[in-house]
């Protein structure tokens, strides 16, 4: 831990500029390239890259397994919830035009709340299966 | 409102139940969750098929964009037949579960178990009601990747290796579809399984549709486990707990026949198959599946390996319906689904109560165990007969259309190899049979409690339910008739 200042000092500047970027390409899925699954990668690199530099243990701090167990989760239901709001408001399953006066603004707003459940369930199953793989052998 | 939304709701309630099942705590909890789950969409499984059951079409638009730009599901009475063996069988494997799955897995696990089994059931279903055919396949990997969990959960430490076999046979399965896919919607420039049997007979010459379909009928024949391609089938089935090869072996290669009876006779048409040397592919590798995975399973030490050749075997029987391409065959082939299913599960559930009282599925540890749990006895003895085809029972109203269907087209060669199959059925069911209740009890002088009854009563469900349509075959008849006019390109 002694000679990785370098490495240290870059991981807390690059960190909070990828979630950053994770987040931009997550709201900007909709007029641009990106979305759900892309952004989610990216979050959890932030992660992965905090884990890699400053060890397992601090990582699983930050975000413990259960945490990550409820999020894998929450983001299938927020996507599939959204289906089933607006199958109460009168359309079909996922038929965006009934969930704003606007059917325009209705299609955003969908779109944007499908691929932030995307985004949540892709970004904790890539922190499973990294912490899965790296946590192997430890106990 | 249910009811125009009756197709989607079977995909969408299990879909919401999966993640929260996920995060239940205990194990009794996760299990009731699963149950209702399977029994509220056994009754919407039921009510659909009341619905189409005259022949009329269900569409349902997804998103609100109309087909064959959006996702469509459509719905006629094949669909709904196999969606309802589906949800039937998940609804009777669920109460199975919940004393064999305690025993079997890690009480951590439990709550994740039934979320992919959840998660497995959506995926079949949703195969069974879609009408894109990509949104097929990708319910075809939902329903695979979850199996695949599944069959890895198992007590012993093979079953990491027979779901990884599994994966790696399944992943090149799901491959070739894909391919397939790609193929003809660069033909075609649709995916809607409505549209494309529209769209495809203008380009039937072009050589790409004839690639795509042999890239889909390998794909899937790889996934219904079709000889040679079966051999990923053995271990899955071997070494998944117990409550998992009931409804795998009951469901999962089930729903791939239809997507090969959909493939086949729906989107490509007979016109196009009688072609190519598809028909008599099916007819000599069902011919070869029946007789060849017959004899493997008489010399199968494990009952469950066992009873997994057989299955191989009765998906020949399948193949010959579909080979034969005439309505007495498919309508042979459409019914033997319905019919190995009840078979497959009340044999699989037998064994899978000797397996929790013994705690091992070796047939030589079954020694004289069949005298202490009669109950369990009787039902694999009459499942056994059912799978040889005794009249009376389910099985012998498939091997009857089937042997009619054989007949019918002259095929003499054909209806004699259904006949040995089923004597070589008698062997292997006799071989357990023999074990079980005439060998004396094994020196240890360890005695057996029969299984308890919540494994019992589904099993006895099953195997009543064998009898009864071996006894009243208007439901499955008269669906599988129904049925083959729905698909479509089969000659009257």
């Amino acid at each position: 831990m002694k000679h990785d200042l370098i490495l240290r000092v870059l991981a807390k500047l690059l960190i909070p500029v990828i979630v950053l970027f994770a987040l931009y390409v997550q709201f900007h899925g909709d007029y641009g390239p990106g979305g759900g699954f892309q952004a989610g990668v990216i979050f959890s690199v932030a992660f992965i890259f905090y884990a890699l530099v400053f060890g397992l243990d601090s990582a699983e701090r930050v975000i413990p397994a259960g945490v990550l167990r409820v999020l894998a989760s929450l983001g299938v239901l927020i996507y599939a919830g959204v289906g089933v709001i607006t199958l109460f408001k009168g359309g079909n399953f996922l038929d965006y035009d009934v969930l704003s006066q606007n059917p325009v603004a209705g299609q955003h707003l969908g779109i944007l709340v499908i691929e932030l459940g995307v985004g949540i369930t892709v970004s904790a199953v890539m922190l499973i299966i990294f912490f899965t793989f790296a946590g192997r052998g430890r106990d | 409102m249910i009811e125009s939304h009756i197709s989607l709701l079977l995909v969408v309630i299990p879909l919401l139940a999966a993640p929260v099942t996920a995060l239940l705590p205990g194990v009794r909890l996760p299990w009731l969750t699963a149950l209702l789950v399977s029994w509220v969409c056994f009754a919407l499984a039921i009510w659909q098929f009341a619905l189409v059951m005259d022949g009329s079409v269900i569409s349902y638009e997804l998103g609100g964009w109309a087909p064959p730009w959006g996702i469509e599901y459509r719905i006629d009475i094949v669909n709904a037949f196999v969606a309802l063996i589906v949800a039937g069988m998940a609804a009777i494997t669920l109460p199975y579960a919940l004393r064999s799955v305690e025993q079997e897995i890690p009480k951590h696990q439990i709550p994740l178990f039934y979320s992919m089994f959840l998660l497995c059931m959506d995926g079949l279903l949703g195969i069974t009601l879609t009408g894109d055919i990509f949104n097929l396949f990708v319910f075809l990997e939902i329903s695979s990747l979850s199996s695949y969990t599944l069959i890895s959960m198992g007590r012993q430490r093979r079953a990491l290796t027979a779901a990884y076999q599994y994966l790696i046979m399944g992943t090149i399965g799901a491959t070739f579809l894909l391919i397939g896919i790609g193929l003809i919607y660069a033909e075609t420039g649709t995916l809607n399984m409505a549209d494309l049997s529209n769209r495809l007979p203008a380009v039937f010459s072009h050589h790409t549709v004839h690639t795509a379909f042999a890239f889909i009928v390998v794909g899937v024949a790889l996934k219904l486990a079709m000889f040679p391609l079966h051999l990923w089938l053995p271990n899955a089935y071997t070494y998944a707990p117990s409550a998992i090869t009931v409804f795998l072996a009951a469901t999962a290669t089930k729903v791939a026949v239809y997507v090969m009876l959909r493939v086949v006779f729906t989107v490509f048409s007979t016109g196009f198959t009688s072609d190519t040397p598809t028909d008599d592919m099916f007819l000599l590798l069902g011919v070869l599946g029946v007789l060849v995975a017959s004899f493997y399973a008489i010399y199968q030490g494990d009952a469950k390996r066992l009873l997994a050749y057989s299955s191989v075997a009765q998906i020949g029987y399948i193949l010959l319906g579909i080979g034969f391409a005439s309505a007495l065959g498919v309508t042979a082939a459409v019914v033997h689904i319905f019919n190995h299913a009840l078979m497959k599960g009340a044999l699989f559930m037998a064994v899978g109560a000797l397996v929790y009282r013994i705690g091992s599925s070796h047939i030589t540890q079954f020694s004289g165990v069949g005298r202490q749990m009669p109950w369990t006895f009787g039902a694999l003895v009459l499942g056994g007969l059912s799978l040889i085809g005794v009249p009376g029972t389910a099985g012998f109203i498939s091997k009857w259309y089937l042997v009619l269907a054989a007949i019918e087209q002259q095929a003499w060669l054909i209806a004699a190899v259904i006949l040995v199959g089923s004597l070589l059925a008698v062997v292997y069911v006799w071989k357990m049979v023999e074990v079980l209740y005439f060998r004396p009890a094994s020196d240890t002088g360890e005695t057996y409690r029969e299984a308890p009854l919540s494994l019992l009563v589904p099993t006895w469900l099953l195997v009543i339910a064998n009898i009864y349509f071996g006894l009243n075959a208007d439901l499955t008849v008269g669906a599988a008739t129904t049925a083959v006019q729905v698909l479509g390109g089969i000659p009257q």
